[in-house]
């Protein structure tokens, strides 16, 4: 019969951020002269700062049973590495406790504690004893170790002579190889080529199905759906739901629809403009140029912008994202990008501009949008993620009609293909 | 709305390995915790040794040529020309072995100290990723330096010898004396090494600390000089403060036999001072240390 190894009541971690009173306080000539005309005022300016709490978690409980495979999603931000840190006791929590029945071992980050003088061999040894295992485990898995990265050529050659590749491989073999109880996991599957990180998780489903408890942090929902049974939806500190994978999946994606956003956006101009630019309004509009929520797979649509300049600009640019549900972006696209308005400078006043998007881009599904306008490198006079919603449907392409089942993937333009026939 | 995953299930009757709470732990289940690292202690160890000579010209030789300078510059700077080579305390041992002795328990604590101050800030990777006793990190910094000592040690044994200079049976308390240096270092390690995550600053105190430190610390001379001496009283007493005293005088009084060079008195005051350090230190490092993650 499996039991808790991991319960956690009520676990909060409060952090605590001073802010910098001021842009002018910052700067170092007035902290100089400071510094010399009320020189007591030292340790005065460094408290000054008004702080703020912040919880990065907050009213966490939860049983995590021996053999689970739990999965922890959440925006960035949302208390995930927060929860790994507070139970593999890096930090500790401001309220609540946890109780943990297993040795556990976090997997934060590959290759903590790497020395770039070391040679690979030492670094193993170096390495695995910082993650938890004894010398004796280590030399016992060594040349599993060795074998999984396939650094056998350069075991005795510094660390610092390899390759980034090569580096990560041989961070993450080493600990792939750890037998903890309970393994905390953050996201550090993404490394290395494709090749290894299907190895990665090759190993981590290994893991799991030998009957240890781990807790993975991810945003690859794929790599989640296939490891995990069992997951948690962390939204602002908060736990907010908790069941099978799938479902948390399910509500993860919901949390980004709940939020009252629409197909368009309006704002009044401001009466006595502080900022150097402002958005007025945006929309999503349809083939035949008008605002909607859905728009046609096979129909091209566009993206539209207004935002009033203030003072006048040069090297401004406008960007517009198409990100995903959990808001990757699948396009960036910027209004120099076609037209011949680079390095030009633009003089104050309301700019509309659309960005079209060709029929057959991108593969159904629900987009957000974010829009910019910026001075690349220097400056963002608007920054506005999360701005519109909308969903590409398709009724009538070859997409569905063909193969008559949805495909995976982000793009749906039609290929050329090739087909040679020889019978044999 | 908020609830765990099966949390019906049956508690095991073990107690749990590990409990998580705001409140850190006693003393005691902290040294048991301790002793469960003490492989990391020694991987830490090994790794700074390993590291400290790769990629140099002169590799270990780095252990014997620091020492030697420093002795030479220094009995010519007090011997020669200040002088002080011609201390009746100091019987007929040659100056240069007064110093090399000096110099000896300097080295270990100025490097000790630098490199425990330092380490958990040069160690934040760790620190931020990895739990494991923070204690481990200006503790084990510490005790890397003795390889280095071991080394200038030697080359003060043949020095000794070569000169017609046996040792005597007081030769078995120098390990002793070798502790209360460590424990200075350490001692001194855990308050600058807690203090350095918040403030960056001890980074350019340290080393004007320690530069100041050699010449109030009885390098170069003996402190019998200094006792003997018209400083005023509250002066001498400052100087038994210092934790070196008690080192330096043992080791000379260990090694050479200089008899003059153990006042009693002295070494009880400075020693205690190290005691002072190192418990303060520990504790200030122990109530800091559950932030470092936060702050690093």
């Amino acid at each position: 019969m499996s039991h808790p190894v991991i319960e956690a009541h009520n676990l909060g971690k409060r952090y605590r951020i001073r802010h910098q009173s001021s842009t002018h306080d910052r700067k170092l000539r007035h902290a100089v002269t400071r510094l010399f005309a009320q020189p007591w005022k030292i340790f005065a300016a460094a408290q000054a700062g008004k702080a703020e709490d912040f919880w990065a978690l907050r009213e966490v409980s939860l049983t995590v049973n021996e053999g689970a495979v739990l999965g922890i999603v959440g925006r960035n931000g949302a208390g995930k590495t927060t929860l790994l840190k507070l139970l593999s006791r890096i930090t500790r929590p401001t309220e609540g406790r946890a109780l943990l029945w297993g040795r556990v071992a976090s997997l934060l980050e590959v290759g903590t504690g790497f020395h770039p003088e070391l040679t690979g061999r030492e670094n193993i040894f170096l390495n695995g004893s910082i993650l938890g295992m004894t010398r004796a485990e280590v030399r016992k898995k060594f040349d599993a170790i060795v074998d999984f990265a396939g650094v056998e050529n350069f075991i005795d050659t510094p660390v610092k002579r390899y390759s980034s590749g090569m580096y990560v491989r041989l961070a993450f073999a080493v600990a792939a190889h750890l037998e903890p109880e309970i393994l905390l996991v953050d996201e550090v599957l993404a490394v290395g080529d494709l090749g290894f990180q299907r190895k990665c998780l090759g190993k981590m489903d290994e893991v799991a199905k030998g009957g240890r408890t781990v807790l993975f942090v991810s945003h690859n929902m794929a790599s989640l759906r296939s490891l995990c049974q069992e997951g948690i939806l962390l939204n602002d500190g908060q736990l907010v739901y908790s069941g099978s994978m799938e479902s948390t999946i399910e509500n993860y994606t919901n949390l980004y629809a709940a939020e009252a956003v629409g197909h368009t956006y309006q704002q009044q101009p401001a009466e006595n403009p502080e900022t150097k630019a402002e958005l007025l309004a945006a929309s999503i509009c349809n083939a035949a140029g008008e605002p909607a929520a859905t728009v046609n797979l096979t129909r091209p649509f566009s993206v539209a912008m207004t935002y009033r300049l203030n003072t006048a600009a040069s090297h401004l640019i406008a960007v517009v994202e198409i990100c995903d549900t959990v808001g990757t972006v699948v396009i960036s696209t910027t209004d120099i990008d076609a037209s011949d308005l680079h390095g030009k400078a633009r003089p104050a006043g309301i700019y509309r501009e659309k960005a079209f998007i060709p029929p057959l881009l991108l593969m159904p599904g629900a987009y957000s949008i974010n829009a910019y306008v910026i001075i690349p490198k220097r400056e963002r006079l608007v920054e506005q993620k999360q701005l519109l919603r909308f969903e590409i449907v398709d009724h009538d392409s070859h997409l569905s009609q063909i193969t008559g089942v949805s495909r995976p993937g982000y793009i749906s333009t039609p290929l050329q293909w090739e087909v040679n026939y020889a019978k044999s | 709305m908020i609830s765990g995953p099966s949390s019906s299930q049956a508690k095991p009757d073990a107690p749990p390995e590990a409990v998580i709470q705001p409140q850190g732990s006693g003393l005691w289940a902290e040294f048991s915790e301790l002793w469960r690292y003490r492989e990391l202690f020694w991987t830490l160890m090994a790794r700074s040794i390993l590291v400290r000579y790769k990629q140099t010209l002169v590799g270990v030789l780095w252990a014997l040529i620091r020492p030697l300078f420093t002795m030479i510059i220094f009995t010519l700077l007090f011997g020669q020309l200040a002088k002080f080579g011609e201390d009746p305390a100091a019987g007929e041992v040659p100056y240069f072995l007064l110093v090399f002795a000096g110099v000896l328990p300097w080295q270990l604590f100025s490097t000790s100290l630098t490199g425990s101050a330092g380490s958990v800030v040069a160690n934040a990777g760790m620190v931020s990723k990895i739990y494991f006793p923070r204690t481990i990190l200006p503790a084990s910094a510490c005790l890397t330096t003795l390889l280095d000592f071991l080394i200038a040690f030697a080359l003060f044994i043949i020095l000794m010898l070569g000169f017609g200079f046996m040792p005597s049976w007081r030769l078995v308390f120098l390990p002793g004396f070798l502790g209360i240096a460590l424990l200075a270092a350490m001692g001194a390690g855990f308050w600058l090494s807690a203090l350095n995550v918040h403030y960056r600053d001890i980074r350019h105190i340290l080393p004007f600390m320690i530069q100041m430190m050699i010449y109030i610390s009885p390098v170069g001379y003996l402190s019998s000089k200094v006792y003997g001496s018209t400083l005023p009283g509250y002066l001498k007493t400052l100087f038994i403060l210092n934790p070196m005293v008690a080192v330096i005088d043992g080791f000379r009084w260990s090694l050479l036999g200089v008899p003059g060079a153990l006042d009693p008195i002295a070494f009880a005051v400075s020693a205690g001072m190290v005691l002072l350090i190192f418990i303060s230190g520990y504790l200030f490092f122990r109530k800091m240390m559950d932030t470092f993650a936060d702050v690093i």
